[in-house]
């Protein structure tokens, strides 16, 4: 038992979590209390010994899922055992989910099932569908993505939800209203979400099988949000990078506004102190200090919006602007190669999001043809804002430097720099391809006061963090 | 005496017998949450319990006191708690009050003693500091006993004798150095006083710390706890709380509020409707005498569930209410 739960933790430790040795010790002296019976309480008392954290909970979930895919009792890899209790009560006697359902049956089994709500008999039919569908074979090296796909091509979840929807149509008189319309089409999605996660877990578990938990651990690794790279997201991951910021920003905000108001003791309030020296007989106990009112700085973010650096234009801009109570103001530019100022959208909207997404279709940042232009940029910046530009200013430039060849200006951020308090470059590429091709990364940072690689969330924090 | 008492009543025999305590007393816990208190109790950790705004992390703590009959001390963290309104407190006005008595006596008893009224100050200086240097180790021993301690909720927990839970709400609101002072209290279940020494509980308290997540707890902190995350019911559960909660509501309306809530709740809003709130709102629904939902009640009643106007646009433009 022992050796399985280090070799488990082993696995947590591989998958990015860090778990402490106490922490280990706890999960085995608790698994020693409840022992593995109870799959579900297993699952949870391991949780609550070694996760700390929900960011981390899917992590365990995957990591736990596989390698304990096939220590539990009911887990048997072999299709012929696909028939679990709860499908049982599903009449027509024996049924095998290989060679006792067909086709049509199963996929009407499903519908029922989704129909009624039956999660058990869902997972059941879950199983059934994969021996039957994914065609999965011992040894072949294909991922399971494939087996997915070839399963759920043929369950048709949009077939099932739109089915389901016109059952629950038919099932009042007249047409549905709108808000009972909505209402079951969120039930009905959650269940096929259900189903969706069933499917993928028995894949799991018949990939374990065939190559063992270490291997298919491995393939399932995924980076956590906050080090996914920002040019190189999926639709997935930026859709998981959207909801990791959220509470990112508010953490941040709340973590900075702390920091301002305990600030350090500024100087000694004679007056205060008497005062409350009084109660004591005139012995100055509790010597008060003054407030310190550390000023607030002003930041101008100048961001590239081309195709290749949006999307990190996006998260900065709005991180910087969930935390906007921390500078006196906040002023945005977007550029490709025209520039535009677009305060006014952000500031109009009480939704980042919203404004983000009409900057695209308000902000006139195309000059000739569309491409990168960082020189022109910058030069019409100067020409319009630049004496706007004021010591208590950050400017903050964010892009990958890519300027297609024109000439660079790298004279207006070094103007900038004596202007203003800071100049800060955020570059979401890596280090190591700065000044490759039409790349003049360096150029612009021997102008800065520094320039940042900002590849993933993480580092974007860490930057905006000493910023405020 | 108290102590056994207290052994056996905050002793859990399983998980199930977890589950069904919090159930009587109205707590609908999800499949995790039992496992992790019995296992708080049998291991002497505390639990700190974390998710969102009102899903029941709070009460879980009150449920698990009331089903095992045992004081609730709480603790209500904020920004610039310290140690004084943490864990104890020196009663200065009333070690002042005995300074000053004990001066007085002594003063009088000087003043009696001496006859030359010009060299008076003088003496009773040199008196006073005399006396001071006989009576100097039992006033400190006096004035620095536990008659002049203040004992506040973490120090409290530490010295009854009855079974108590001790609740850490919101224990993200304070800085990260307050922290520090939970360590000892929440891994050796002491507190160490430097002028009485350490104070040990003699019985172990179950514990719970509550964070929504404002900041990242220290890693000191967590390797100490057992954690859980309280998540959002689903459907049924939510039935099952509203059906628990609000006398009189009928089966259906039930099932209809729990739905409508999960559909909000998968919208992107600011706040999405906590428990409680589908608990106000169900109340108010039976007030007034509604017995089904349809789009007209939910956008007059919106307000209840959803406390910003822009969560409540966005939820009428999503629902597609009139």
């Amino acid at each position: 038992m022992l050796d399985l739960l280090s070799e488990f933790i082993g696995a947590l430790r591989d998958a990015g979590l860090a778990v402490s040795l106490s922490e280990a010790v706890d999960a085995a002296e608790a698994v020693s209390q409840i022992g593995i019976e109870d799959r579900a309480l297993f699952k949870a008392v391991l949780g609550a010994t070694l996760v700390k954290s929900y960011a981390y909970w899917d992590t365990f979930d995957l990591v736990f899922e596989t390698y304990f895919a096939l220590r539990g009792p009911e887990f048997d890899i072999e299709g012929r055992d696909a028939n679990p209790p709860a499908s049982e009560s599903l009449g027509s006697g024996h049924h095998n989910g290989r060679c006792g359902l067909s086709h049509q049956e199963l996929n009407e089994l499903l519908y029922q099932a989704l129909l009624a709500g039956d999660a058990l008999t869902v997972s059941s039919l879950a199983r059934a569908a994969v021996s039957m569908f994914a065609g999965m074979e011992a040894g072949r090296p294909v991922g399971g993505t494939y087996y997915l796909f070839r399963t759920l091509r043929q369950v048709d979840l949009d077939g099932l939800a739109e089915r389901m929807m016109v059952t629950a149509r038919s099932a009042g008189d007249g047409p549905l209203p709108a808000l009972d319309e909505r209402l079951a089409a969120d039930e009905h999605r959650s269940r096929l979400d259900h189903l969706r996660h069933e499917i993928e877990a028995e894949i799991r578990r018949r990939l374990v099988g065939d190559r063992g938990p270490e291997a298919v651990a491995r393939t399932l690794r995924k980076p956590m949000p906050e080090d996914v790279d920002f040019m190189h997201a999926s639709r997935d991951e930026l859709a998981a990078l959207r909801r990791a910021i959220y509470p990112l920003t508010r953490k941040l905000a709340s973590c900075l506004a702390r920091r301002r108001r305990h600030g350090r003791h500024g100087p000694l309030d004679f007056r205060a102190t008497v005062r409350h020296s009084l109660s004591y007989g005139g012995v100055p106990v509790e010597p008060h200090f003054r407030r310190p009112t550390p000023s607030k700085p002003e930041i101008m973010v100048i961001a590239d919006i081309s195709g290749s650096v949006a999307a990190f234009a996006r998260f900065t801009l709005q991180l910087v602007y969930a935390i906007s109570s921390q500078f006196s103001r906040v002023r945005s530019f977007v550029f490709v190669d025209g520039i535009d100022e677009v305060t006014a959208l952000f500031e109009g909207s009480d939704d980042v999001g919203e404004a983000l997404a009409s900057v695209n279709a308000n902000a006139e940042v195309i000059w000739v043809d569309g491409h990168s232009n960082y020189g022109h940029a910058l030069q019409v910046f100067w020409d319009r804002w630049g004496p706007e530009v004021s010591a208590r200013t950050n400017v903050i430039i964010l892009g990958d430097a890519r300027n297609n060849y024109h000439s660079s200006s790298a004279w207006v951020v070094a103007t900038l720099r004596t202007q203003a308090k800071h100049v800060w470059w955020l570059n979401p590429e890596p280090r190591s391809y700065w000044d490759t091709g039409d790349s003049i990364a360096s150029e612009y940072a021997a102008a800065c006061d520094g320039a940042f690689e900002c590849r993933n969330l993480r580092q974007l924090e860490r930057f905006v963090e000493q910023l405020a | 005496m108290g102590t056994e008492a207290a052994a056996e009543r905050l002793n859990f025999s399983s998980a199930a017998a977890v589950a069904q305590g919090l159930e009587g007393v109205g707590y609908l816990a999800d499949p995790a949450t039992p496992a992790v208190v019995w296992l708080g109790q049998r291991l002497g950790k505390p639990v700190l319990v974390e998710g969102p705004a009102g899903t029941g992390k709070t009460e879980l703590a009150k449920a698990v006191a009331a089903m095992s009959g045992a004081r609730l001390i709480r603790l209500q963290c904020y920004e610039g708690l310290d140690e004084a309104k943490a864990l104890y407190e020196w009663n200065y006005k009333r070690q002042l009050l005995r300074i000053q008595a004990g001066r007085s006596q002594a003063g009088r008893s000087q003043a009696g003693g001496s006859q030359a009224g010009g060299s008076q100050a003088g003496r009773s200086q040199a008196g006073r500091s005399q006396a001071g240097g006989e009576g100097w180790a039992d006033l400190e021993e006096d004035i620095f006993s536990e008659e002049f301690l203040l004992a506040r909720p973490l120090l409290e927990a530490i010295r009854a004798t009855d079974p108590v839970v001790l609740l850490i709400d919101e224990v993200d609101r304070v800085e990260v150095e307050t922290e520090a002072l939970l360590l000892e209290v929440l891994s050796d279940y002491q507190v160490s006083i430097p002028e009485l020494g350490t104070m040990r509980s003699t019985q172990v308290p179950l514990v719970f710390l509550t964070s929504n997540n404002t900041r990242e707890l220290s890693e000191a902190l967590k390797r100490r706890c057992l954690y859980l995350h309280i998540d959002y019911p689903d459907i049924e559960r939510e039935r099952r709380i509203v059906k628990a909660r609000v006398p009189g509501i009928a089966n259906e309306l039930a099932e209809q509020v729990a739905r409508v809530v999960a559909s909000l709740r998968t919208l992107d809003l600011h706040k999405h409707p906590s428990i409680s709130e589908t608990i106000d709102w169900a109340r108010t629904l039976v007030l007034l005498g509604t017995d089904s939902i349809d789009a007209e009640v939910v956008r007059d009643s919106l307000h209840i569930l959803l406390k910003y106007r822009a969560d409540i646009a966005r939820a009428t433009k999503e629902l597609a209410l009139p």
